[in-house]
């Protein structure tokens, strides 16, 4: 009994938190991305002069409960002739890509499922990029014409979208010089500002190949390509889709999170050094005090009884975790809890600006064609990337050995940079003045005559 | 494109032919909606057919009403009195900007934009109220009598109008934020579906498909009707025929519509609503063609008169049938995913193609 | 121990991948096991503290060589070949062929482990956490000491690419 048991003791002693996380993102994170998709609900509806889901629950808050459970309980179909075993992989490799994902990702300076990992950045930029064969293998399950058709552009868009996207990371990667999550973060610190700052270019590329990577809107042809022709996702109803939605939705999440760590200073406070700047470290603290005490001004005015405990139960809720926040500050033996939670509340808080900077570009901008999509990654995307690495490559070049100001090296590179961006989009302009001339497009004498018989 | 689809307004069914990506021809199998409305028409008395004519074009009921009092007035030879002219323009025009309203909706929809949708039936709720408070009704109105309004203006209707003119200078102007510089807004829609002018006299196209390929022919201006001739607006036209064109063409109409409403509304005449018209309508044997400019294209009506209280034939020219023929030539060589934003520029009502 | 749990684990998936990959009737189904070989390939990786090779497999191999190979079985018409099966005929000597390269590599590997300097070469093994980082090794060898052939590989690749790129145009 012995000998056996004590290798699992001791397994469990130095895994055990890496093993509660694990458990912990596989639980939790479904719930999360439930929670965005109501978000986006909302958010949609605010922008659109409507209230969003509102019936289930207060204000809408238990929709994605309702949803969920709508979900599992329906028929689960399968298309006659369509491949069982990878019907059923599809999804699974899809959700399960963008949850491993998830534990490559530091939320604070300390909480890191796979902790030390030598590669961190890019086993996340790996393992979610393993999400592509969910999408084509859905596309051939379905064994219909168009959906394969449907898969393979839009993993044709994922693949032209990753390179310009990889590129762009290795700009940034450049001036953190390692690939370790927390040594990039502590970079940063130590340059003093977060990489945005220095390397603008390679942030939007980074964004825009984001968006394209998670099949966001504008570039969601996938998605709803399906009027016309039939998207990879039409033959999977019930939970299987719900596997392929929660899946965009953690991708959302990991893909916030690289460019959060990377360009956005990770759990850094705005001015990390800056002497005078350290009353920032009460903002979360303060603004979540905030939020709780706007709750308690709003459960006031609500119509309904039970709205008004909700409320209150929220304000709560956000006065706890101001409480939990607040008092490392002020109680000296707690002191070393800061960073930890601090950091967490920054992290979080920039996370959740770039989810809402992809659905506010969902709301408002109009769809790509596909033609049009591809042409924007090859001939735009991803030779002003190269150019931006090359650029900063430069700029590193001339700030270490020849001692150039680094402020004055990166305003150089991005320079060089929006000059080539200038130059691509002009070479587009002609080329689509020179399209629009040819245009009139192949007109053969048109004997054919659509409407007889 | 079967007839149950989200971006065919209406009941539509396109046929298309394709080499790859490519149109080659496209087929529209029509008549889904088709309910024998010309027909009817010849079992029914003058007034008993006129809410009839607002279910074809049911998005723009009040022109359709609009064009049927004037050619029947044309008919027994009477004239509308001028404070009847003048509600008849204004409330014209306020629907105009409503059907366009709905148009720029659904087509942004089609094209991506999820958002304008909304704002779009955000204006175009204020006018529905308008309408629903001078006769009762928002969709299919039946506004207009024969000789003139069997309602008389209510008390509010010209602070009403007003308002809604002040504020809409504002909302057009969020709509050009959200799509006319967008470049993926004009990367859709520039080039795409180009119809030569030539072509469109060709077709018979008529109304902003017409006048987005250069032709500047409106019959508010070339034949005006109602009180068009008292107030000063412009046409829009534009230049190269293509989707983006019609969109331009749109918004400023909306604009000049705007204008017009301002302008009629700080002079409406004083006096009686309806002209000397009989209860009992017997038009004198004979046929008249009138026409107008509905917010969708010429919309015309003959109506052929045997001197019974019943018309002998009522045959409607009904702009989105015609425009819709221009759909096969506009196609041609174009992507799939273009045809949608196509069929969405030429803002067809199936009411009013089928009949 | 764990090692040891850990190795014996991705091996046996590995070996049990292969061997449902190549008995498969279906094109696809054998992609997928491929897949799951590579996957357990990388992970054998990872249990040697080889990270870079573990996420370079990954991303090389199954994220994109499988991709393609995935494009392929999808675009090629698959009514034939899915009902086919696909490496029946010469089974048994196949299996001969490789029951007897085996038995020779594995007497000769046996014969010459007493040879001072043949046989398996079994470096120190380092403990873990002495190991140097291990990109960055990666990055100082191919940079520094094995540049030429690191440029000359990419020349390759880029030839490559405007190869297929030709040859796909001039097909359209």
């Amino acid at each position: 009994m012995n000998p056996t048991i004590h290798p699992v003791l001791a397994f469990l002693q130095t895994w055990w938190v890496e093993l509660v996380c694990g458990v912990v993102i596989v639980a939790v994170v479904p719930l999360v991305a439930g929670y965005l998709v109501l978000l986006e609900r909302k958010l949609m509806a605010d922008m659109q002069a409507r209230l969003g889901p509102m019936r289930v629950g207060p204000h809408g808050l238990l929709q994605p409960i309702a949803d969920a459970l709508k979900l599992l309980i329906k028929e689960d179909i399968i298309p006659d002739h369509a491949d069982k075993m990878i019907f059923w992989l599809a999804p699974v490799a899809s959700m399960t890509a963008a949850l491993t994902a998830m534990g490559g990702i530091a939320f604070g300076p300390s909480f890191l499922v796979a902790r030390d990992i030598n590669v961190g950045l890019l086993f996340v930029v790996g393992v979610s990029s393993m999400g592509l064969l969910g999408i084509m293998l859905g596309g051939w399950a379905s064994n219909s014409h168009y959906s394969i058709m449907g898969s393979l552009r839009s993993t044709a868009q994922l693949v032209s979208y990753e390179t310009a996207g990889g590129l762009a990371l290795i700009s940034g990667l450049l001036l953190a010089g390692t690939l370790k999550i927390r040594a990039i973060v502590a970079a940063q610190e130590q340059y003093g500002v977060w990489f945005v700052f220095l390397v603008p270019v390679a942030f939007f590329i980074y964004l825009v190949a984001s968006i394209a990577e998670t099949n966001r809107a504008p570039f969601d042809l996938p998605e709803a390509e399906s009027e016309l022709v039939a998207g990879y996702m039409t033959e999977y109803s019930g939970f299987r889709w719900a596997c392929y939605f929660l899946g965009e939705y953690s991708n959302m999440i990991v893909v916030g999170a690289v460019a959060t760590t990377l360009f956005l200073g990770g759990w850094l406070r705005p001015f990390p050094h800056v002497r005078w700047m350290n009353w920032l470290d009460a903002v979360p603290a303060v603004f979540t005090a905030a939020v709780g005490a706007y709750c308690v001004y709003r459960a006031g005015k609500q119509p309904v009884r039970v709205q008004v405990w909700f409320m209150w139960g929220v304000a709560l809720m956000c006065f706890a975790v101001a409480l939990i926040l607040g008092v490392p500050l002020l109680a000296a033996p707690l002191k070393f809890m800061v960073p930890g939670l601090n950091g967490a509340f920054w992290f979080l808080l920039k996370i959740s600006g770039y989810i809402y900077l992809f659905m506010w570009l969902r709301f408002t901008l109009p769809r790509y064609r596909f033609d049009q999509l591809m042409h924007l990654g090859w001939y735009i995307l991803i030779p002003l990337a190269i150019v931006n690495v090359l650029a900063v490559g430069m700029a590193m070049i001339l700030e270490m050995q020849y001692g150039w100001n680094r402020w004055l090296a990166m305003l150089l590179t991005t320079m060089i940079t929006l000059a080539a961006a200038l130059y691509l989009l002009y070479l587009n302009d002609k080329r689509a003045a020179a399209a629009s001339l040819a245009a009139p497009p192949p007109e053969e004498p048109s004997t054919e005559d659509s409407y007889a018989g | 494109m079967g007839p149950q689809h989200p971006s065919t307004h209406g009941v539509l069914r396109v046929k298309l032919k394709l080499d790859g990506e490519r149109v080659r021809g496209t087929e529209c199998v029509i008549g889904y909606l088709h309910r024998g409305v010309e027909k009817i028409a010849e079992n029914r008395t003058y007034q008993q057919f006129a809410p009839y004519v607002d279910r074809m074009d049911y998005v723009a009921a009040v022109s359709n009403g609009l064009g049927y009092c004037e050619a029947v007035e044309k008919l027994l030879n009477v004239e509308a009195p001028p404070r009847a002219k003048v509600i008849r323009t204004i409330m014209t025009e306020l629907q105009r900007i409503a059907s366009h309203l709905v148009w720029l909706g659904t087509h942004a929809l089609d094209i991506g934009a999820l958002t304008p949708l909304f704002y779009c039936f955000r204006e175009r709720e204020e006018i529905l109220k308008i309408f629903e408070k001078y006769c009762g009704a928002r969709l299919t109105t039946h506004a207009f009598r024969i000789g003139g309004l069997q309602y008389e203006a209510y008390d509010s209707f010209e602070k009403d109008v007003e308002r809604f003119c002040k504020d809409f200078e504002r909302h057009i102007q969020e709509y050009v934020d959200l799509l006319t510089g967008n470049s993926i807004w004009i990367g859709r829609t520039r080039n795409v579906g180009v119809l030569s002018a030539e072509d469109c006299i060709a077709l018979g196209a008529s109304g902003p498909v017409l006048r987005a390929s250069g032709v500047k022919w409106d019959l508010r201006k070339a034949q005006p009707y109602a009180a068009y001739d008292q107030y000063k607006f412009e046409i829009p036209v534009g230049v190269n025929g293509d989707t983006y064109d019609r969109y331009m063409v749109r918004m400023e109409e909306m604009r000049q519509s705007r204008l017009i409403c301002l302008q009629a509304i700080e002079n409406i005449p004083a006096g009686a609503i309806l002209g000397k018209v009989g209860k009992v309508l017997k038009p004198p044997a004979g046929e008249i063609y009138h026409s107008i400019e509905a917010p969708k294209g010429i919309l015309g009506y003959y109506i052929v008169s045997d001197g019974t209280t019943q018309p002998y034939r009522v045959r409607i020219r009904p702009p989105s049938f015609i425009n819709l023929q221009a759909l096969d030539k506009m196609a041609r060589g174009h992507l799939v995913a273009d045809v949608v934003a196509i069929i969405g520029t030429l803002d067809i009502v199936l009411g009013e193609v089928d009949r | 121990m764990l090692d040891k749990i850990i190795f014996f684990f991705f091996a046996g998936v590995a070996i049990l991948s292969a061997a449902m990959m190549v008995t498969r009737r279906n094109a696809m189904h054998s992609a997928v096991f491929l897949i799951t070989t590579l996957l357990a390939t990388a992970g054998i990786f990872l249990q040697l503290r080889a990270e870079f090779i573990f996420i370079a497999q990954v991303i090389v191999y199954v994220a994109g060589i499988m991709v393609l190979f995935i494009f392929v079985i999808m675009l090629v018409s698959l009514d034939v070949a899915v009902h086919e099966m696909q490496f029946s005929r010469q089974k048994w000597v196949a299996l001969f062929v490789t029951l007897a390269l085996a038995l020779e590599v594995g007497v000769m590997l046996w014969s010459s482990r007493q040879v001072p300097g043949q046989g398996f070469l079994l470096p120190n093994a380092v403990p873990a956490g002495k190991l140097p980082p291990n990109t960055e090794a990666l990055a100082h060898g191919l940079f520094d000491a094995y540049l030429l052939p690191f440029e000359i590989a990419s020349v390759l690749l880029l030839v490559a690419m405007v190869g297929a790129v030709v040859m796909a145009k001039k097909r359209t």
